[in-house]
């Protein structure tokens, strides 16, 4: 009777403890995560209030929590340089137009690339595979696209590179797993051929693909500034990225080193808008991302991880 | 032999009937052709002395005379080191998405989860030159919020962008802070297709949460890490141009010039075009040489490989 007792009294302490321990590991678990949090955030929180700062105030710490001295300078500021709008207008032009061609040209090629009666599929494969781990490099392709007469163009800014081997092998990845074999064959019987059957039956059940491919391919275009400073000398065709590159880096960097009074000058404007530029730059882009959210595990998982 | 003409007419008729696969690959492998094919070509430019009234047939060959060059130069030693620090540097935060992904797994808070995994997004989508903005202007030592918080303290803050030996940590840890939640997106689709009856069954047996990611989590997630592993060693050498590049500055360009940097500048700024050439293209071939090693590795020691 007692020994029986004893045990049940011992089990119940093991379940408390256990309960316990499993608590503590749960309250470790959060308080990390919002460590975590905060890291991630606080950079990010603090630009925000930053720009609707007096710049004095910032840069003399006083900005911690809630912008101090509150103020719309640094956003009229920037209305006031034209570049910055040129940019902001080739930037969406070029991430509209790069986007649509990237789709087009991926997509359709991950497709044919997916059917198993493609004559000459390990072929096709391993062209493109090549190119992820072999390039001409720099040089060679800075004289093909001179070559080409595509210098300083509106064109190689959507065009060349808009292949993208990993993409294709996702979406590729992605047809084969959920598009189901037997609808090629009932739409083959019912006459509809290849491009009919891409474009009106298997576009329509992708759109996880589509909406993951497309916020890859976006993102990248809005955000990089390589093709640009390689292939544009004409300012006007600049994208943002360059624009806010000698807004951010290169005057900070002189401004920085030099003391003159052109220096001071660029100093000050640079301070003054330093901070609503970068907000202007980064939210359009990511306001993009919860519209195509509900797609992304979706598409993700079935590209990727399967592969 | 007869089977052997059989199937190159059946071949020959699959090709016919599907003409439409053809098309839909025409536009991708075209792109491909002329600006990754076709630039390779133009990779003989390291082996020759390369004028461009010549053109790139014409000119006379150099040998290995521009490899020589750059194995002979000042910059041979310390490029090709700075490179490894910041490859080997950032391959080794390979494992933090990982850790992060089983965090998330761990939190049952729906709505706080939802809310962690949207946060730790967002700085994903800051551009390059937005990030490297950001660095120089939390960072500096005057007017940052570095140099708020070590006043606080009555300190000097330090001047980390213009440190040669934090270079390479600044480098990675802002490429941690950045990229760290949507990396890890990967490795919370895999975790979520782990079948829950796993679980139950180690429940049953006494498990407790720890020994659950010890002995289930971590091993689903082994193939797609080791996947993901080999695409990153593959590209070891090719560290990132574009970030390098808007860091760089007179003060730190001891640690800061890699190989990628360097082929641009001896490139396009300096117009050595065969000198750069071959630097590209013993780094492409050391990347190849990398890339093929691991995937033998990987091959002998689990079941995975790219091919």
């Amino acid at each position: 009777m007692g020994v029986v007792k004893a045990a049940r009294g011992s089990r119940e302490a093991a379940r408390a403890g256990k309960g316990r321990s499993e608590r503590l590991s749960e309250a470790l678990l959060y308080i990390l995560a919002s460590l975590f949090l905060l890291i991630l955030i606080y950079p990010l929180y603090f630009i925000v209030i930053a720009s609707f700062s007096d710049p004095s105030a910032v840069a003399g710490g006083q900005v911690w929590l809630v912008p101090k001295g509150f103020t719309l300078d640094g956003y009229r500021e920037l209305l006031k340089h034209d570049n910055i709008w040129i940019g902001y207008r080739n930037t969406i032009l070029y991430t509209a137009a790069g986007t649509a061609i990237g789709l087009a040209v991926n997509l359709s090629a991950a497709y044919a690339l997916s059917r198993k009666d493609l004559v000459g599929r390990r072929f096709f494969s391993l062209f493109f595979i090549f190119t992820m781990f072999f390039s001409g490099g720099l040089i060679p392709t800075f004289l093909t696209i001179r070559d080409f007469h595509m210098y300083d163009t509106f064109l190689v800014m959507v065009l060349p590179f808009s292949v993208v081997v990993f993409d294709i092998i996702v979406a590729r990845t992605f047809f084969r797993t959920s598009i189901p074999g037997d609808l090629w064959e009932a739409a083959q019987l019912d006459g509809c051929g290849n491009l009919r059957y891409f474009l009106l039956v298997v576009l329509p059940l992708s759109k996880a693909i589509v909406a993951v491919l497309g916020l890859w391919i976006a993102v990248g275009y809005w955000n990089s500034y390589f093709n640009a400073l390689i292939y544009l000398k004409n300012p006007d065709l600049y994208p943002l990225q360059l624009i806010l590159r000698n807004i951010l880096i290169t005057n900070q960097m002189q401004s920085s080193m030099g003391s003159g009074e052109a220096a001071q000058i660029a100093l000050r404007l640079a301070s003054m808008m330093r901070y609503s530029v970068i907000i202007v730059a980064t939210v359009p882009i990511m306001l993009i991302y919860p519209f195509v959210q509900k797609y992304f595990n979706q598409g993700v998982m079935i590209g990727a991880v399967k592969e | 032999m007869k089977t052997g003409r059989l199937e190159l007419r059946r071949g020959a008729g699959r090709i016919r009937r599907n003409w439409g696969l053809y098309l839909l690959l025409l536009p991708a492998f075209t792109l491909t052709l002329l600006f990754a094919y076709k630039p390779m070509y133009g990779v003989l430019i390291a082996f020759k002395d390369y004028s461009p009234a010549l053109g790139i047939g014409d000119s006379p060959w150099a040998g290995f005379k521009y490899f020589e060059k750059f194995f002979h130069s000042y910059q041979f030693s310390n490029t090709i080191k700075n490179t490894l620090i910041l490859s080997l540097y950032s391959l080794a935060t390979f494992p933090i998405p990982i850790v992060l992904a089983l965090m998330v797994n761990q939190m049952r808070a729906n709505r706080f989860r939802r809310f962690f995994q949207t946060v730790s997004y967002m700085p994903h989508f800051i551009s390059t030159v937005v990030m490297v903005g950001l660095l120089l202007i939390l960072l500096s030592p005057g007017t940052g919020l570095l140099g708020s918080v070590f006043r606080l303290f009555g300190a000097q803050a330090p001047d980390l962008i213009g440190s040669s030996s934090w270079f390479a940590s600044l480098y990675v840890w802002s490429d941690v802070w950045q990229h760290v939640g949507w990396d890890s997106i990967i490795y919370i689709a895999a975790l979520s297709a782990v079948d829950p009856s796993l679980y139950e069954a180690a429940t049953v047996d006494g498990a407790n949460r720890w020994h659950k990611v010890r002995y289930i989590d971590i091993p689903m997630l082994m193939p797609t890490a080791i996947t993901l592993l080999i695409l990153r060693v593959g590209g070891l050498l090719g560290v990132g141009f574009e970030k390098v590049y808007l860091m760089q500055n007179d003060l730190n360009i001891l640690s800061s010039e890699i190989l990628s940097t360097y082929v641009y500048k001896i490139g396009l700024l300096s117009s050595q075009y065969s000198f750069s050439s071959a630097i590209n293209l013993f780094n492409t071939l050391i990347n190849f040489a990398l890339l093929i090693l691991v995937n033998q590795i990987a091959k002998k020691v689990g079941d995975n490989s790219l091919w």
